[in-house]
């Protein structure tokens, strides 16, 4: 039996855990959630894309030595590049007015990419150590790691980041005036095609970044994007699917019920938390805390 | 509201080709059809006398009952699922289960793990749709479903959590193990032909009309009179029902199953691409696909060496390609050439 006291005890650096972890999560949710916001479309292939971007991290480390930190000025750019070729010449070709095959041409493209890669890199997890992988830091009691601190402070720059670029550039206004009404804005002059190739080229340089992030503490193998994929659809799915906010609150939600979920039921039956609250949001309130009912 | 695209559509509708026509519909000839196609391929081993091939068969015959299971639910009934692993894991975990933990005889399992994906199907498609979810929802619903039993599988001592299960090798029709290949290409088949004859009945019944009523235009179909949320969570049970019994061959021929292999996205997979190469809800596409799949694999693996992964990635690029420039399957399209030739 696991004493009360000792769970006591271990309740706040879970909590710090958990937030650090699920602003990782909210930054990668904010990319899905952009996606679903403008194309309407759900990114089957996020969770792939994710594993994609960390595994750049981790050459550009291995063979070149570049800093995971000093990575984002490729990889963000890299991802961006990816997703606007992806969505203009795969994924939007394959649409013919459904949803339903934008979901099965994005899970082929998660197939594709995850088998690639278990063929390429083989299918054992892989880490990478620097100078401050283990340095400590002591928030009042949770001792955790610097470069998690980093990472929660990088997503949450990320995330403003993106609130800026979406409220007051041009860029922004024409996606958020095509997420808002596609027709009308082709009518004013708007290239639907291209806001739609650009914001989903944003939300995998999202990925980028959080890959930059995530990789100092965390691990990269084919099939990391997997865990990933529910979670950031959960959270987009608890925030309100095409909701900023929602995404950033249900980041943080998610990463806390996680850590918390692990701190009680263990490590193997703790993650079972996360998918219970994504079937029960999914069916009582598919709107979302954030979202507007439709 | 987008009006839905011809994919699946009855071949009753006024726009399908006549050719369509006679040769997927028409209740008497597609029994005709069936028959024949049944009697072919239980005459095939005369033929075929090469363990390779028998075994290519038997294994595309297997997927050919996935394929169709999946479709009766996404083809017919238009409600995608990315988690039909969920059912395919309960049925294969349950003949186990009776084998290993009560003694039973594996047609027991058969039976029971048929029931329970029924059962699961029904539970599953009653809280899905009685909350309204559709489309994208849907399919992220069964996958998580999905994750959830493989998490349980994983976690608890009955299952044999991650080590997996293992059943006892005995040879014979009444524990559903066989000593030749025949034996399990007998098995295969049988599995595959009640599927599709499952699925002609689905196709040519009332049941089926509603059904393709509720996929083509829901609240049209509410507006007749069907009660479209009872329709669809008929054909998830029968769906359900059907997958687990692929599970239960699965544990009876390859004797061992572990929460990845039966619960993983892999068997999700394969169940949905069969119908979406082959023809989504038509009767015959799970089984065209099933077999040009298996082809392609076979090449694959003959080209490329044994590469799983390299095969998989394959199927990934298939699955694109079709839903692009394909996107109403191999077996219409078949058909529709030879109407023009």
């Amino acid at each position: 039996m696991i004493d009360s006291a000792l769970i006591g005890a271990a309740l706040w650096p879970a909590l710090v855990n958990g937030l650090t972890m699920g602003a990782i999560y909210a930054l990668i949710a904010l990319g899905l959630t952009l996606i679903y916001g403008v194309l309407h479309i759900i990114n089957f292939a996020h969770g792939s894309l994710l594993m994609v971007a960390l595994y750049a991290v981790l050459v550009l480390f291995e063979r070149l030595g570049i800093d995971p930190y000093a990575a984002l000025v490729v990889v963000v750019p890299g991802m961006f590049g990816i997703g606007y070729v992806l969505q203009r010449f795969v994924i939007n070709p394959a649409r013919h007015g459904r949803d339903e095959n934008t979901l099965l041409v994005t899970l082929g493209l998660s197939i594709v990419i995850e088998n690639l890669a278990s063929h390429f890199f083989k299918t054992d997890t892989r880490q990478i150590e620097t100078a401050y992988t283990f340095m400590m830091v002591d928030l009042a009691g949770a001792v955790i790691s610097m470069p998690r601190l980093l990472a929660f402070a990088g997503a949450l720059a990320s995330c403003l980041a993106l609130a800026v670029l979406m409220r007051s550039t041009d860029l922004g206004r024409a996606i958020r005036a095509v997420a808002r009404e596609a027709q009308g804005a082709r009518v004013v002059g708007i290239d639907v095609d291209h806001v739609f190739a650009m914001s989903f080229a944003i939300g995998l340089a999202c990925l980028g970044a959080a890959a930059c992030f995530l990789l100092p503490t965390y691990y990269v193998s084919p099939q990391v994007g997997h865990g990933f994929v529910l979670i950031a659809f959960t959270v987009v799915v608890l925030g309100g699917m095409g909701s900023f906010t929602g995404s950033l609150v249900g980041g943080l939600l998610v990463g806390v019920i996680e850590s918390l979920g692990g701190l009680l039921l263990g490590e193997s039956l703790g993650q079972i938390g996360v998918f219970v609250i994504f079937i029960v949001i999914l069916l009582f309130r598919p709107a979302g805390l954030f979202g507007q009912r439709t | 509201m987008h009006t839905p695209a011809p994919i699946g559509r009855t071949p009753a509708a006024a726009d399908a080709p006549p050719a369509v026509v006679h040769l997927l519909g028409g209740t008497r000839r597609s029994i005709r059809l069936l028959g024949l196609i049944g009697m072919a391929l239980a005459c095939a081993p005369l033929v075929v006398r090469s363990e390779f091939h028998l075994t290519f068969m038997t294994l595309a015959l297997y997927s050919t009952l996935l394929g169709s299971a999946w479709n009766i639910l996404g083809g017919f009934g238009g409600q995608y699922s990315f988690g039909h692993a969920v059912f395919f894991g309960l049925g294969a975990y349950t003949g186990a289960i009776l084998q290993v933990h009560a003694g039973l005889p594996a047609w027991t399992g058969l039976l029971a793990g048929s029931a329970i994906g029924g059962a699961a199907g029904a539970a599953l498609g009653a809280i899905s749709f009685r909350y309204g979810l559709r489309g994208s929802y849907f399919a992220l619903v069964t996958l998580a479903m999905a994750e959830v039993f493989r998490i349980i599988a994983n976690s608890v001592p009955f299952t044999g959590a991650g080590v997996g299960m293992m059943i006892e090798l005995r040879s014979g029709p009444a524990d559903l193990q066989f000593e030749s290949r025949q034996g399990y290409y007998y098995f295969a088949l049988a599995l595959a032909l009640v599927a599709l004859a499952v699925s002609s009945w689905v196709r040519h019944s009332r049941f089926g009309a509603a059904l393709a009523a509720v996929r083509d235009n829901e609240d049209a179909a509410r507006a007749l009179g069907i009660d479209a949320t009872r329709i669809k969570v008929a054909a998830t049970a029968l769906s359900g029902s059907l997958m687990a019994a692929g599970g239960v061959f699965y544990l009876q021929y390859f004797h061992y199953i572990d929460p990845m292999l039966v619960f993983g996205p892999a068997v999700s997979v394969e169940a949905l691409l069969g119908p979406i190469v082959g023809g989504l809800g038509t009767v015959l596409g799970p089984l065209i696909g099933a077999f040009a799949l298996a082809l392609v694999s076979q090449v694959a693996t003959q080209a490329l060496g044994q590469a799983p992964a390299l095969s998989m990635a394959l199927y990934g690029v298939i699955l694109i390609v079709m839903v692009t420039f394909l996107p109403r399957g191999l077996g219409r399209l078949r058909l529709r050439r030879g109407r023009h030739a």
